[in-house]
């Protein structure tokens, strides 16, 4: 295996135990970033440099930059982590836990049974993925097209503003 | 080809050195064209400015608000100039003097300055300061618009040369700069780039009139410094994708070497800059963002259309 | 969008202006006569100094700046003992040129007068006092309002008017 893989593995599995760990929500969101971007890592050791970019561009670079706005604005600060602190007693997080490190477990053993990685990395290249994407999964892609663009239009509807057509003042005073 | 690490030195001395440089530059252009002479004092043409105004940054108070969350407000500058130096990396300079050629290379200069909204955002939370925090949300919504419309329109390049990658993209304007079929692309990718790296007239997250500093407002000393660098770096970049992209890059009449070609048109564009920043008044947040969805985004997505249909049949035909 | 890239255009333009600056240190900015700069005590047309001490300036001073002792000489003529002005504080407004009835205090056009220490920037009397008559050359205070003399007082002397009576309305 690529020592690149190695890193970028550690990482994102050590960033991803931080965000659970962490009682500062804005931390652990960064943390969330960081694991992001080691995947994306991961996904270019194994030839996938299409998908790695789109990745950091679409997960790390929007939505959790969205994610962050709204935790911006909810004013959190060291009172929250406080809190937070007190509700995660060992008694809470140790049954998932023990379940969380079983299944490391379990996945480790899988992966060290296949000692030889799949021979002979095949890089994809961006064309090979239009291709694939407007040839054999046509399909899946319009389909998503028609879910996000009732998203879109379900947006627009609960954020339109009515307009306003009287003066303010008669607004207010108009049922008076 | 010329041994990697003496191109990754030489890219880092140059583009630094130019950032540097273009605190000077940019404050003679504005003086020149605000009937000043601007900073003429320190050394020949007051060149020295640049030495002044670092060692002014250097030997400022490094000061962390007691108030502010310590880790992500020192990590929050590193991330601007992290972001834009990494974009770099897909630039091509010269044919063959590039860091690294990556077939994605678009893609990864768009996932490059996504991770430069970070800086904004982080950096204008951990300061925890209500007008930072107004210039993060700003931010953060304006970068993240405006590199949308920035994709769409760099599709249209992508479209008409067939490749992600920015070599290939230059080799295939051999014939006619992508300006002239991608007129349309080239404007909004121009408006996107200054909204991009939060320049004058869009510098909508710093508002120095409204909101003291912005993100920045509680930075100091070289903290301070790396936004500045940042800024000016993203300057540059965008002015050297410009060329990339729809200038023919290093392509030009050969008295002169390609590096040449590009150095020269690419500090055109960052003239272009200091001229918009001369010339524009800011507008309103929200009219920033109503012009960014309601007229970029449209005609971006009509640009990306057109060509892909005109493509389509110049090869069918 | 045109008025947009027109008003790049004129600001292009602006590169082949002429430029307005002043070159400070060089070059110095010309001042107009009746500019507010550093304020001085002058003289009268005989040489001798025009202040009265009659306190008006001081009181005028909004920032209080002015301190002045009158006392007067063997002829009963006043003039300030001392005369300070702290120009740490004054504002340059003018008002106590405006305030002086004998065209003493006058506000002169210069402005070159930074010092490294606070302390030089409160100016004595023979800072102040300059031999020249500033804005007013040939006006003598005592010329025109008389003088009292010996057993005369003022306008019984030959080829004098009676003083205006001030505390009169009839012309």
């Amino acid at each position: 295996m690529d020592i690149a893989f190695i890193v970028a593995a550690l990482i994102a599995v050590a960033a991803t135990v931080r965000v659970i760990t962490c009682y500062n929500i804005m931390h652990a969101l960064l943390y969330l970033v960081v694991s992001l971007l080691a995947v994306a890592v991961v996904l270019y050791t194994y030839g996938a440099p299409f998908m790695a970019v789109l990745e950091i561009i679409i997960y790390a670079g929007a939505i959790m930059v969205l994610i962050i706005f709204f935790v911006m604005m909810l004013n959190l600060g060291l009172e929250t982590a406080e809190h937070e602190k007190a509700w995660l007693r060992p008694r809470i997080w140790i049954v998932p836990g023990i379940f969380c490190v079983v299944l490391l477990g379990e996945l480790l053993y899988l992966i060290l049974q296949n000692k030889q990685p799949s021979a002979g990395i095949q890089v994809v290249p961006p064309k090979q993925v239009g291709m694939a994407l407007f040839g054999p999964y046509l399909i899946a892609v319009e389909l998503t097209g028609i879910l996000l663009m009732a998203g879109i239009v379900g947006a627009y509807h609960l954020g339109r503003q009515h307009k306003k057509t009287v003066h303010r003042f008669l607004e207010n005073n108009l049922n008076t | 080809m010329i041994n990697a690490w003496w191109i990754i030195g030489g890219v880092l001395f140059v583009l630094l050195n130019t950032a540097a440089g273009l605190i000077w530059l940019e404050r003679r252009m504005l003086a020149l064209w605000q009937d000043r002479y601007g900073p003429n004092r320190a050394g020949p043409f007051g060149l020295f400015i640049v030495l002044a105004d670092t060692l002014k940054l250097f030997f400022k108070e490094d000061w962390i608000p007691p108030f502010a969350d310590k880790v992500v407000f020192v990590f929050a500058p590193a991330v601007v100039v992290a972001s834009v130096l990494m974009s770099f990396v897909i630039v091509p300079f010269a044919p063959g003097i590039v860091v690294a050629d990556l077939n994605i290379g678009i893609l990864f200069f768009l996932a490059m300055s996504s991770l430069g909204v970070y800086s904004i955002v982080l950096g204008g939370w951990a300061s925890n300061n209500k007008y930072a925090l107004l210039g993060a949300m700003r931010g953060a919504s304006q970068m993240i618009s405006y590199e949308v419309f920035m994709g769409l329109a760099l599709m249209g390049v992508v479209v008409l040369s067939g490749s992600f990658n920015l070599q290939q993209i230059v080799e295939s304007q051999r014939t006619v700069w992508f300006v002239i079929p991608q007129l349309l692309g080239f404007l909004i990718f121009m408006v996107a780039g200054v909204a991009e790296t939060h320049r004058l007239p869009f510098d909508i997250p710093e508002a120095e009139s409204e909101l003291v500093a912005g993100f920045h407002s509680e930075y100091s000393g070289m903290k301070f410094g790396m936004f500045f660098i940042g800024e000016y770096l993203g300057v540059t970049l965008i002015s050297a994708m410009v060329v990339t992209l729809y200038f023919g890059g290093w392509l030009g009449p050969s008295f002169l070497p390609p590096v040449v070609w590009f150095a020269i048109k690419t500090f055109a564009f960052i003239s272009l800059f200091i001229l918009l920043r001369a010339s524009m008044p800011r507008p309103r947040y929200d009219q920033l963002m109503e012009y960014g969805w309601k007229v970029l985004f449209p005609l971006s997505l009509l640009n990306l259309l057109v060509t892909a249909a005109i493509k389509l049949w110049l090869v069918t035909k | 969008m045109f008025s947009l890239l027109r008003s790049m255009w004129l600001v292009f333009l602006h590169m082949f202006h002429k430029r307005d600056t002043y070159q400070y240190p060089e070059q110095k900015a010309p001042l107009p006569a009746r500019w507010r700069g550093r304020i001085a005590l002058t003289r009268d047309p005989d040489g001798e100094e025009r202040c009265v001490g009659c306190y008006l300036c001081a009181a005028a001073c909004p920032v209080d700046c002015i301190s002045l002792q009158a006392t007067e000489d063997e002829h009963g003529r006043r003039y300030p003992e001392f005369f300070r002005i702290n120009f740490s504080r004054c504002i340059f407004c003018g008002f106590c040129e405006e305030a002086c009835p004998t065209y003493a205090i006058q506000l002169l056009p210069d402005f070159e007068m930074a010092e490294y220490n606070r302390q030089n920037l409160v100016y004595e009397k023979h800072d102040l006092l300059i031999p020249s008559q500033g804005k007013y050359p040939g006006y003598n205070y005592y010329k025109v309002a008389g003088l009292a003399i010996k057993n005369k007082d003022k306008g019984e002397a030959e080829h004098e008017e009676p003083p205006v009576d001030i505390k009169s309305l009839l012309p």
